[in-house]
């Protein structure tokens, strides 16, 4: 009995240790606090919540440094290839990077192949690169909650954050309740994205990135297209940015600026604010399924009753928050 | 073939002349290999076939971080044009018929070689023999590429434009199916192919040949072929590559010369079937493959090479090639095949397999073309593959394709080939690489530097320009001295690197009892760790075989893991950082050349640095003894061709890390 209670006391001293090394942005603690994160036992879950109470926004002083970018698309539209050449332009910049690979492929095993790390160029021995792919698994559309709080979990170490998805239509939706940022990626030639925009399915992104540049004419079509699709939706502010990411790499720099620029005209506090809430549904109904959000009285019920709470509270909070509530009504 | 009678002539008037008979050849130094080529060439050996080591195929020099441990390995190192004089020393080039295995590098290698020619005095018009240079089957299978595919394409294209006058009688391309049947293609798709690639290299080649040239060019494209052990099935596989080749020539290129449209193909018979178990059965299997591409004259191999018996066990001694030299002479000058027209001619049985393949081939090539060509389609042609191999080993695993001594008739005597003090292979010296790294430094030392530095501009240059032929500037730099490393980096520096797809993302699953029972087990030890199995396969190394860790990356998937799986060619720092920053529970390593003794204690030194406390396994052409050294380096578990059965393995990991991460109850 004592044994077990000293080393449930030690794995949160291990949790609130790595908490505090992220804080002051020790990278080499991110590996283990993703591990921690992605444990789903009684024990995981009770480091996960020491952990992310060390890295709150009361904790920082405030919200976490990086900008957190998602980037999205089709499969194959090239989102990789261009991260290889992002995270070499960061870097150039001084800046460090991690990259979350949510794969989206769900099978009958359970298992994943991960693939999108072999895609992402970058010096192994270079610690401004962190690189953690994860299996979307078997939930169906949005990210899974450990998703979420690994991004939460690299923010404070790390100045820029990106998650890539893949998927055209929803994909953006979850990566926007996630990030700061969201850069959709088009291929020149598919006309998918440039339907769902028109047909007002998917939501006007931040940023709109026509990769594989180097194919001439196919990419200049695409651009046109988009654009004039973005003006007749009203949204030409929105940049489009065409890239090509196989040597010599074009159009990079330009991006770098767009995300840039957005970064710098985004309500940090209150994306963040929400991305913390909307984590706290995910987990809660993870945990809970259908019948604790009936026993909420619904979605809309619950996002009222935690946009009631603190700004600053960590997502482990806010499920406490929601699990109270759903105790008194149900 | 005359006959009087006017029917069918029985007997050919004059017995054919014997292919050209090879070995696959060559390790440690230049001097070494060279005293190995003269010594074949007195057993009766009819030409040369020269095996590179990886860096050399990949373009690094010896003393680059990526060669640790592979130099001289699986061939001879050749860094500059000093080692190809020794290498060649005594050897009439004008005569000679060498076959050169490379691909990435091959415009160096072959600039090497008319470099020493010249400085023999051997006029180049007169050099004979091949360079393999085929470099989408390097995307496929066999994963020595440098270039992207883009580049690649162009340095082949430039190769061949330029010796088709300026050494007519070289073959500048060897087009691969060999390495494709490696990979696990079936028939159909060797075929299929190995065509679309010649097609994307033909298509290439075009704009730079004016129309008078460009029948000579069709006519000089030769291939490179495997012949397994369905030999009456593979033989005709040949006859349909013969008709679909000359059905190409005419109807895409306008061809109409005969000489030119001829289907002109080497060989090297299959290695993928040969055993670890038993591996005296290999020369059988050998002598029957041989026979697939002897037997029928209409689609007689010109140059055959055999493999030896104990491949499968490690690197073959002298003695191993020897033995399959002799295969080949005992088949052209003891046996009377040489002697009589085409036999299956009129046979309906031939032209009925022939023909339900060439129809195949039809078809798979459309779904190619659709892809967009050969290069466009190498993500397809990948999967198809794998998924073929791992359709192949899962036949094998569960009976329904019996191996004698593999998954049947496994009750054997000990083999007393294997008894010697070398266990029966050849071990390379390990200090080869220090000497190889020695010599070329006191080679870059002692040459003209300027003039080096001038050619790798002249290179740098012609490279930035499309218009321009890449091989006048790389002959310029293998006369000035510069090296196999700076060639290609320069190169590198100005066509980018490129890491060819792995086709497992979106193989489809499999499934069967065996696998479902070891998924409950990942399961449950998942739930035991808070997390699901995650495991890391990696290639340490520059060996690019990479279907075993393909096959082993997708049946860990399918057993309900979540696997990272990079590709090839990883540094044991990158594998390190990888497994560290990925949270993997374990890591497996494959490694099929001959290098772990070198590259996995360094694996596992990088591990231990990064602070990964997580059990290796690794798997490949691993020696008993070898085995053993590594379990005590540090290694959990070893497996080798023998351990087949793949779920079994899968299974065996899965105890592995419950065991070590505290969840051996669940297991
Ligand atoms: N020509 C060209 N090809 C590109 C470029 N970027 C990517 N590609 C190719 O497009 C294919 C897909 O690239 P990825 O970067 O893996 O695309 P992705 O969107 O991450 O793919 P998923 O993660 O599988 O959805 C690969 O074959 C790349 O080589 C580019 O700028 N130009
Ligand atoms: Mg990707």
């Amino acid at each position: 009995m004592r044994d077990r209670r000293s080393a449930a006391a030690r794995t949160a001293v291990d949790a609130a240790e790595l908490g505090r090394r992220l804080r002051e942005g020790d990278r080499t603690a991110a590996p283990a606090a993703l591990n921690a994160i992605e444990d789903r036992s009684q024990a995981g879950r009770d480091r996960a919540r020491a952990l992310l109470h060390e890295i709150s926004p009361a904790a920082l002083g405030g919200e976490a440094r990086a900008h957190l970018i998602g980037v999205t698309g089709p499969p194959g539209a090239g989102k990789s290839s261009l991260l290889s050449a992002l995270v070499a332009a960061w870097r150039e910049r001084g800046r460090s990077v991690a990259v979350l690979a949510v794969d989206p492929s769900s099978r009958r095993s359970g298992g994943a192949l991960l693939g999108d790390r072999a895609r992402i160029e970058h010096d192994p021995r270079d610690d401004g690169v962190l690189i953690r792919s994860t299996a979307a698994g078997s939930r169906l559309g949005g990210l899974a909650p450990p998703t979420r709080e690994a991004v939460q979990v690299l923010a404070p170490a790390y100045e820029v954050v990106v998650v890539e998805t893949v998927g055209v239509g929803q994909s953006e939706t979850d990566v926007a309740e996630v990030c700061d940022t969201v850069a959709v990626v088009v291929q020149p030639g598919s006309g998918d994205v440039l339907q769902f925009l028109k047909a007002g399915i998917m939501e006007i992104p931040d940023v709109l990135v026509i990769t594989k540049g180097d194919l001439g004419d196919v990419a200049r079509r695409a651009r046109r297209d988009l654009a004039s699709a973005l003006r007749a939706l009203g949204a030409r502010e929105t940049p489009v940015v065409t890239v090509s990411s196989i040597p010599p790499p074009t159009g990079i720099d330009e991006l770098v600026q767009a995300l840039d620029a957005h970064r710098g005209v985004v309500d940090v506090k209150a994306a963040r604010t929400s991305a913390r809430r909307l984590a706290a549904l995910a987990e809660f109904a993870t945990e809970h399924g259908e019948s604790g959000l009936r026993a909420l009285g619904g979605r809309r019920e619950a996002l009222l009753l935690l946009e009631a709470q603190d700004a600053g509270l960590e997502v482990p909070r806010l499920v406490e928050a929601l699990e109270r509530a759903a105790r008194q009504d149900g | 073939m005359s006959d009087a009678g006017g029917g069918r002539a029985t007997r050919l008037e004059e017995r054919d002349r014997p292919w050209v008979m090879r070995t696959y050849a060559g390790h440690s130094t230049a001097r070494e290999s060279n005293a190995l080529y003269r010594k074949n060439l007195e057993k009766g050996q009819t030409g040369l076939s020269v095996a590179f080591d990886l860096p050399t195929q990949t373009g690094y020099d010896p003393d680059d971080e990526l060669s640790r441990g592979e130099v001289g390995k699986v061939g001879v190192s050749i860094a500059h044009k000093g080692d190809m004089h020794t290498l060649l020393d005594g050897i009439p080039l004008d005569e000679m018929n060498t076959s050169m295995t490379i691909n990435a590098t091959a415009a160096w290698l072959l600039a090497l070689y008319m470099t020493v020619a010249e400085e023999n005095d051997v006029p180049v018009e007169r050099l004979q023999g091949t360079t393999q240079n085929d470099i989408i089957k390097e995307f496929l299978s066999r994963g020595t590429y440098a270039f992207p595919p883009g580049p690649s394409m162009r340095l082949i294209a430039d190769m061949i434009a330029f010796t088709v006058d300026a050494v007519p009688k070289w073959n500048p391309i060897n087009i691969c199916s060999y390495h494709l049947q490696e990979a696990g293609a079936t028939p159909v798709q060797e075929i299929a192919y190995a065509l679309s690639t010649a097609q994307a290299v033909l298509d290439a080649v075009r704009p730079q040949v004016d129309d008078e040239t460009f029948p000579r060019v069709f006519g000089r494209m030769s291939f490179f072929v495997n012949a397994g052990i369905r030999f009456i099935e593979e033989h005709a596989k040949l006859r349909a590559m013969g008709q679909l080749w000359r059905e190409l020539g005419r109807e895409r290129y306008g061809v109409d010369d005969e000489r030119f449209l001829r289907f002109r193909y080497g060989v090297q018979v299959n290695s993928l079937g040969l055993t670890e178990s038993q591996p005296e059965n290999n020369v059988i299997r050998i002598v029957l493959e041989a026979l697939a591409v002897a037997m029928g004259r209409d689609a007689r191999a010109r140059a055959i090479q055999l493999p030896a018996w104990n491949e499968a066990l490690g690197l073959p001694r002298p003695w191993d090639q020897q033995w399959s030299l002799r295969i080949q002479q005992i088949l052209a000058l003891e046996t009377d095949i040489l002697e009589y027209p085409d036999i299956f001619e009129g046979s309906n049985v031939m032209e009925g397999l022939v023909a339900e393949l060439v129809e195949g081939a039809r078809e798979e090539m459309a779904v190619v073309a659709e892809h967009g060509g050969a290069v466009e389609a190498v993500d397809y042609m990948k999967t198809q593959l794998v998924e073929s191999h791992r359709a192949r080993l899962a036949k094998i695993e569960s009976g329904e394709q019996t191996v004698v001594g593999q998954n049947a008739f496994t009750t054997t005597e000990p083999s007393p080939l294997q008894q010697g003090e070398d266990g029966g292979i050849l071990t390379v010296d390990p200090n080869v690489e220090r000497d190889q790294i020695e010599a070329v430094r006191h080679w870059r030392e002692q040459r003209d530097e300027p003039a080096v530095r001038a050619a790798l501009d002249e290179l740098r240059g012609a490279a930035e320009d499309d218009g321009v032929n890449v091989m006048p500037a790389t002959l310029a730099a293998a006369r000035a001295g510069a090296t196999t490393g700076e060639w290609a980096g320069t190169l590198r520096e100005v066509f980018g690197e490129y890491r060819a797809p792995t086709g497992v993302d979106s193989a489809a699953g499999a499934d069967d009892a065996a696998l479902e029972e070891v998924r409950e087990k990942v399961e449950r030890v998942s739930e035991a760790l808070g997390r699901r199995l995650k495991v890391l396969v990696g290639k340490p190394g520059l060996d690019g075989h990479s279907n075993g860790a393909e096959q082993i990356a997708l049946r860990a998937r399918d057993a309900g893991m979540d696997v990272v799986y990079e590709g090839i060619r990883l540094t044991p720092s990158r594998i390190a950082a990888t497994a560290v920053q990925e949270g993997v529970h374990v890591v497996g390593l494959s490694i099929l050349s001959g290098s772990h003794r070198e590259l996995i204690p360094e694996v596992l030194r990088e591990l231990r640095e990064a602070g990964a406390d997580v059990p290796v396994v690794v798997g490949g052409i691993i020696p008993a003894a070898d085995a053993e050294w590594l379990r005590e380096a540090g290694v959990a578990r070893v497996y080798t061709p023998k351990d087949f059965e793949l779920t079994k393995s899968i299974d065996d990991i899965v105890d592995l890390v419950a065991e070590r991460h505290g969840a051996a109850a669940a297991a």
